[in-house]
């Protein structure tokens, strides 16, 4: 590797870290820049959100799966820690809302690895098609079954004391989104160099040549999806937190859809772009909520956004970053592109489904 | 040529999905749940054949709404591996299009809460007519202009259509309110029949629609191994690229196909608007319904659909009256383990090939 190129990949580097660090410095003090009510309705929300649609991304970017069942499982996740807690005024066996988190979280990768071990041998728009059926059989389950829910849901649900009143006293709940956030990435950006995280790539890219290596392909796939439950399940018990209540509502198709228009929206092959997207959306839908036109049709002009990012740009707004940071690398350091596989080619490999074969 | 395809299919089927995982205990197990389900059902039976009776009309009359909506998601995945995710919000629309459509033909008289009343011939014909029409031609629209030059890229596709099934249901709501009310049935039919054996009587509209549901069912299978269209239809969907190379005008059975498809939903949506109802949560309903009988059945196998609706629809009906008193609502588990039994055996459903 010669000089030049050294230099626009150091450049490169700083183009994607620097924007990335500010933005991580802006989080970390937040609570002094923003009002109680933007911090807790649009940051927090975005916070949890993205951890949601982290779940997606991981899945999508790293094993080829992409999955519609991930707000199922943070829904599986929030209504058992819900219903173990003291909700709507006390129930004489509440827990301790610790241990019922930490139950919800395991509820939520059991059903995940379950789901995963039955859906795990279909591939690409098959498999999205089962788990989008999982999850809005689970909204169905939730609406139906009384005990554990119905349709109003679990209200008043008790929360650990650090979390502290979430509207009056946003500011314990931001933190902790923003600690888990952190967690979730930096874990992801860890277990994609792990050996595991490896066969999960070539899984992804070649299940069948990862076959004939001798990789247990179904298993993988089983394993990641738990490990995506993992992730989505923080997102649910934080959701559960934040809104102290859960309803089928909050895991119907809708908010599956707005989960993978917030992945779409950042950028669907870049786990980045899954608190990008989460930002957008959740300054987007308070912002058009004090619009009168818009108001009562934010389906629509989030539907409308949706197709323009899948029609003009596959890869989202992280795609257009990668777009435009190439183009200042190159301008910058007069030199070859650094990254001749850019977004465009990542998109490209990425958009085909791998087919069993 | 037909015949070429239909013997080498189950063949081809056969040696490459043949499940891996379908060792002999898996297929014991769900050997026993079958039996179990079997047993109790025929006990429940016996009991009470007269609820057996109605619960089981019920299933299958359900099926066949499930059959007619399912068929049209199927044949557009079956030749363009097009994931119409908005295949529930064209069933909504087309049944709130056809109610408002009747009321005004009617003036407002012949709708009331839940069909108690019915209307002229001419005044369910009309909305059935022009609904299904109009939502075909939607859903020929919307492939014209987002999925033609996106073929082949079928999460894209199913995303372009996810958005655009996501506009549809929210305009919908927008324009027509979206409170329940279900269309009325012509006058011209009985409101009931006797079945015979019995003095039960049973409503004629849902008998109707399981008639439609045979009717679309046969005219769709003749379609495809009958007629040239069919003929395309079917090369089309084993090879699209040397299918074009032929000289047939692929682009145009892919519009038609589509239009079908479409229209398809639209026909659901005005039958099982006057047979149930047409309500706001309509869009996800059907979507899933859909969704499921072709999981269960195979993707882009119409008896794979006739199949999975049929399953479907008994699971639905039975499920909500045979399980044990005070676990009635927990019936939706019993559609989530249908939906695991058939694919822990067959992971490409029941009639799937690979793609």
């Amino acid at each position: 590797m010669n000089r030049v190129n050294r230099s626009a990949l150091t450049l490169d580097r700083a183009l994607w870290w620097g924007p990335g660090l500010l933005l991580v410095l802006v989080l970390a003090v937040a609570p002094l820049l923003f009002t109680d009510f933007y911090l807790s309705q649009v940051i927090t929300k975005a916070l949890w959100l993205g951890i949601a649609a982290a779940s997606l991304i991981f899945l999508a970017a790293y094993v080829g799966m992409v999955s519609l069942g991930q707000v199922a499982l943070y829904g599986i996740a929030g209504f058992t820690m819900a219903n173990l807690v003291a909700a709507d005024g006390g129930s004489p066996t509440a827990w301790n809302p610790w241990p019922a988190t930490g139950v919800g979280i395991l509820a939520a990768v059991g059903a995940g690895l379950f789901i995963g071990a039955i859906a795990s041998r279909s591939y690409g728009i098959y498999f999205l098609m089962i788990t989008l059926a999982v999850g809005v059989l689970t909204y169905y389950f939730f609406g139906q079954v009384t005990q554990l829910s119905g349709f109003g849901g679990v209200n008043n649900v008790t929360r650990p004391g650090i979390v502290s009143n979430p509207v009056t006293d946003p500011q314990n709940l931001f933190y902790i989104a923003l600690g888990v956030s952190a967690v979730v990435y930096l874990f992801v950006r860890y277990l994609a160099r792990t050996p595991f995280g490896l066969a999960l790539q070539g899984v992804r890219d070649d299940p069948s040549r990862m076959r004939a290596l001798g990789y247990n392909v179904p298993l993988l796939r089983m394993l990641a999806f738990g490990l995506g439950a993992l992730i989505a399940s923080f997102a649910g018990i934080i959701s559960v937190w934040w809104n102290t209540r859960i309803s089928p509502g909050s895991v119907d198709l809708s908010r599956t859809i707005d989960v993978l228009v917030i992945a779409v929206i950042g950028g669907l092959y870049r786990l980045e772009g899954a608190w990008v997207g989460a930002f957008v959306f959740a300054a987007l839908d308070n912002w058009t909520r004090g619009l009168d036109i818009v108001g009562q049709r934010f389906n629509t002009v989030i539907g409308a956004i949706f197709l323009a990012i899948v029609l003009l740009s596959p890869g989202g707004l992280m795609g257009i970053w990668q777009t435009i940071s190439d183009f200042l690398g190159r301008q910058l350091s007069g030199g070859p592109p650094a990254r001749p596989t850019g977004a465009a080619g990542e998109t490209q490999h990425a958009t085909d489904s791998p087919q069993p074969s | 040529m037909s015949e070429a395809a239909s013997v080498a299919a189950p063949d081809r089927r056969s040696r490459l999905t043949a499940a891996p995982a379908g060792t002999l205990v898996l297929r014991a197990g769900v050997a026993v749940v079958i039996a179990f389900v079997a047993v109790w059902v025929s006990y429940k039976a016996f009991g009470d054949p007269r609820t057996f009776v109605i619960v089981g009309l019920n299933g299958l009359t359900l099926a066949g709404l499930y059959f007619v909506v399912a068929s049209g998601f199927t044949l557009i995945f079956g030749l363009m591996r097009v994931v119409n995710m908005a295949h529930g919000s064209l069933y909504m629309l087309a049944g709130f299009f056809a109610l408002e459509l009747q009321t005004t033909l009617t003036g407002g008289e012949a709708t009331s809460a839940f069909g108690s009343s019915q209307a002229g011939l001419g005044d369910w014909i009309i909305p059935l007519v022009a609904a299904s029409l109009a939502v075909g031609l939607i859903g020929l629209v919307m492939q014209q202009l987002f999925l033609r030059w996106n073929q082949g890229q079928e999460l894209r596709q199913a995303l372009i259509t996810i958005a655009i099934g996501i506009i549809i249901a929210d305009q919908t709501l927008a324009h027509f309110g979206g409170i329940a009310e279900s269309l009325a049935p012509p006058d011209a039919f009985p409101e009931s029949v006797d079945l015979p054996f019995s003095n039960l009587t049973y409503p004629f509209f849902r008998i109707f629609v399981l008639m439609v549901a045979i009717a679309v069912g046969l005219a769709l299978w003749a379609m495809i191994q009958r007629t040239r269209f069919g003929m395309i239809v079917r090369a089309g969907v084993d090879d699209r690229q040397m299918v074009s190379a032929l000289g047939i005008n692929i682009q145009l059975v892919f519009a038609s196909a589509f239009f079908l498809g479409a229209l398809l939903a639209g026909l659901g949506g005005v039958l099982g608007g006057t047979m149930i109802s047409v309500d706001k949560a309509n869009d996800t309903q059907y979507l899933l319904i859909s969704l499921i009988v072709v999981i269960i059945g195979g993707m882009g196998s119409l008896a794979g659909a006739a199949l999975g609706a049929l399953a479907l629809g008994l699971v639905d009906s039975f499920g909500d009256v045979y399980l044990p008193a005070g676990y009635t609502n927990y019936s939706i588990l019993l559609i989530f383990g249908l939906l695991v039994l058939v694919l822990a055996v067959r992971p490409l459903g029941l009639f799937g090939r690979p793609a």
